[in-house]
């Protein structure tokens, strides 16, 4: 049976959610084996445990691992890979830094972003920001895998008993060291994870009038912010928010873009939303080609107004 | 110390990638191409940390067909001083690029590596980790600061959560976001000196590199379409549609 190795990811304490589509894709390959590689990481380990799927916990836990440095993180998985036959992580910024480096110390190509396993060394993933989407097979004799999140559902966070193992071989490599974090804490949802999404563009002038007029609405609807390129370059909101080919995938129930011209890069990274909703004064802006519900006029009159009529 | 700089010539951001009829991939012919804009960045760096002096010389390096000669000239225009064309025709991927560009580091012995996050064709997001992994060194990845500090380079990271700092030992792999910087327009003055800077052609098999393909594209397909929906009248008829969804 093929042995599949899944990289959780996760604070130490909690696991994120951004694990459990992987390790649903992971299922469809063989028995899965999650790894918690962390410092003080038995809370993480345990709660890995839990998650329906999941055979078994490897947890390595040292100083070195304590945040996911690549160069101490990578070496450590090459090794454990000797027991097994495919590696999967999430295709977050975790994920997408650690996986290449543990593709390249295995020598294998590694299988980026999937979005579906079609076969045993089988998969498709989406090319030329998702215009194209790829059917690829492996001929590598072990594989190295990163997993779109929207593609896959969530294994359930609990159900499963598996064993927890420790494992040792962790080192620090010497060559980088972690210095901080700028992490934002927010009340609302987190734009992989929320039901809504509200995002908004260049439209929305600067951080004042974005905070202004998104705000609102976002809290209204308990939602998530998000936003295009153009307005996180221009600061209105910090990098995080960005949504696309090069910014967080998301596929919420409703996704709603104020002031948004619907780029192919941003499209990209929204477009499998079950419901989209955009406003723009521009008709023949693109972002309407997609949206299933359509309001051409000016935000600044239409997202007040509609704030006022949501109870 | 020397800085190596990866580019990758690929079609435009602008242009909408059509796929081929017959499913075999997307259609290049005539199709206006361009340095991946990551790398734009990236070269961009590199002069920047030429300019504050702390890098003495910018090699610029593509792996590709021989049109990739005109990305390696954009470099050259933009402030890269020299440049190394791998030159084939095959697609070469992340892990075959990665080994040449190793092969290149080898020789060069630069202190600075620089390649883009992510190529916005394959969508990889690979071969600078790549690298840093066949090179034993470390990476600094999706770049939104960089800084050299003596033998070091401190490197603000942008990550799902905001950012984060690392500090690695030189030498380092640095791959751009897109807030590092914003790249120059290369004058046509320096387009014109570029001309004559200069410019190696060599081969994968100079580095020693198979790249024979590892993955196997079965198929390339169009993505599922979404069809346009309606657009409502007003703020009343969007309340109502959002009632009916259940999210008011
Ligand atoms: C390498 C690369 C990667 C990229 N990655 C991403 C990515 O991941 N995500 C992303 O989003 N973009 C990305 N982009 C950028 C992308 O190409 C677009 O430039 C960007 O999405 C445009 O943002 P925007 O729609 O907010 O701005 P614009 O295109 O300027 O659109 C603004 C829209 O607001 C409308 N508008 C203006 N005023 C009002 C008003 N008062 N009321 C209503 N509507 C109004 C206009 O009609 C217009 O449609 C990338 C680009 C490159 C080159
Ligand atoms: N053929 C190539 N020639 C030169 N650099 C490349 C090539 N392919 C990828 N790169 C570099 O690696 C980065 C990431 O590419 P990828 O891993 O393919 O998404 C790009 O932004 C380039 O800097």
């Amino acid at each position: 049976m093929t042995k599949v190795l899944v990289w959780v990811e996760h604070d130490n304490a909690t696991v994120k959610d951004a694990t459990l589509a992987v390790v649903t894709a992971a299922a469809q390959l063989g028995e899965v084996t999650a790894l918690v590689a962390g410092s003080a990481c038995d809370a993480a380990a345990a709660a890995a445990a839990q998650i329906e799927g999941v055979a078994r916990v490897l947890k390595a836990d040292d100083a070195s691992l304590a945040n996911a440095l690549a160069e101490n993180v990578a070496p450590l998985v090459a090794s454990l890979m000797a027991d097994y036959d495919a590696f999967l992580a999430p295709a977050t910024t975790t994920g997408k830094n650690v996986a290449p480096r543990v593709a390249a110390l295995l020598d294998v190509m590694q299988v980026s972003d999937i979005l579906s396993v079609e076969g045993p060394k089988t998969f498709t993933r989406p090319i030329y920001a998702g215009n194209a989407i790829a059917t690829v097979e492996s001929a590598d004799a072990k594989l190295v895998i990163t997993v779109r999140g929207t593609a896959f559902a969530k294994a359930n966070v609990t159900g499963g008993s598996a064993s927890v193992e420790a494992v040792g071989g962790a080192a620090d490599a010497g060559t980088s060291t972690f210095v901080g974090s700028e992490i934002a804490k927010s009340e609302r949802p987190e734009l992989t994870a929320a039901k809504i999404i509200v995002s908004g563009g260049r439209a929305l002038k600067d951080a004042e009038t974005f905070a202004a007029t998104i705000t609102p609405l976002a809290d209204k609807l308990g939602a998530a912010i998000g936003a295009s390129r153009a307005a996180v370059d221009a600061g209105y909101v910090p990098n995080d928010y960005q949504v696309g080919q090069t910014g967080k995938i998301v596929a919420p129930e409703v996704y709603i873009a104020v002031g948004i011209s619907g780029a192919i890069q941003h499209l990209a990274g929204m477009k499998d939303s079950k419901t989209i909703i955009a406003i723009n004064k521009d008709e023949d802006a693109p972002i309407f080609q997609v949206a299933d519900l359509g309001l051409v006029g000016d935000l600044f009159t239409i997202v007040p107004e509609l704030v006022g009529k949501l109870v | 110390m020397k800085a190596l700089v990866c580019v990758k010539r690929v079609i435009d951001y602008n242009v909408k990638p059509r796929v081929k009829a017959d499913g075999t991939g997307v259609d290049l012919a005539n199709v206006k191409m361009s340095m991946n804009p990551f790398d734009e960045i990236a070269v961009e760096e590199a002069i920047r940390c030429k300019e504050k002096g702390v890098v003495t010389e910018i090699v610029a390096v593509s792996v590709g067909p021989q049109k990739a000669q005109e990305t390696l000239r954009t470099a050259l225009a933009m402030g890269a001083d020299r440049a190394i064309l791998v030159q084939t025709d095959d697609e070469v991927e992340p892990l075959a690029v990665a080994k040449i560009v190793k092969g290149i580091a080898d020789e060069e012995q630069p202190g600075l590596i620089i390649t883009g996050k992510q190529a916005i064709d394959d969508d990889s997001n690979q071969v600078g980790q790549m690298v840093a992994a066949l090179l034993g060194r470390p990476q600094g990845t999706f770049a939104n600061e960089v800084a050299v500090e003596g033998d070091a380079v401190v490197v603000k990271r942008e990550v799902d959560g905001g950012l984060e700092t690392v500090k690695l030992a030189l030498p380092a792999v640095v791959t751009t976001d897109l807030r590092l910087n914003e790249p120059r327009y290369a004058s046509l003055p320096n387009i014109m000196k570029a001309k004559s800077k200069p410019l190696s052609v060599k081969t994968p098999a100079d580095y020693g590199v198979d790249t024979a393909p590892r993955l196997k594209t079965l198929k390339v397909g169009e993505p599922p379409v979404r069809v346009a929906g309606i657009k409502v009248a007003d703020v009343d008829a969007l309340v109502a549609k959002l009632k009916e969804l259940g999210v008011a």
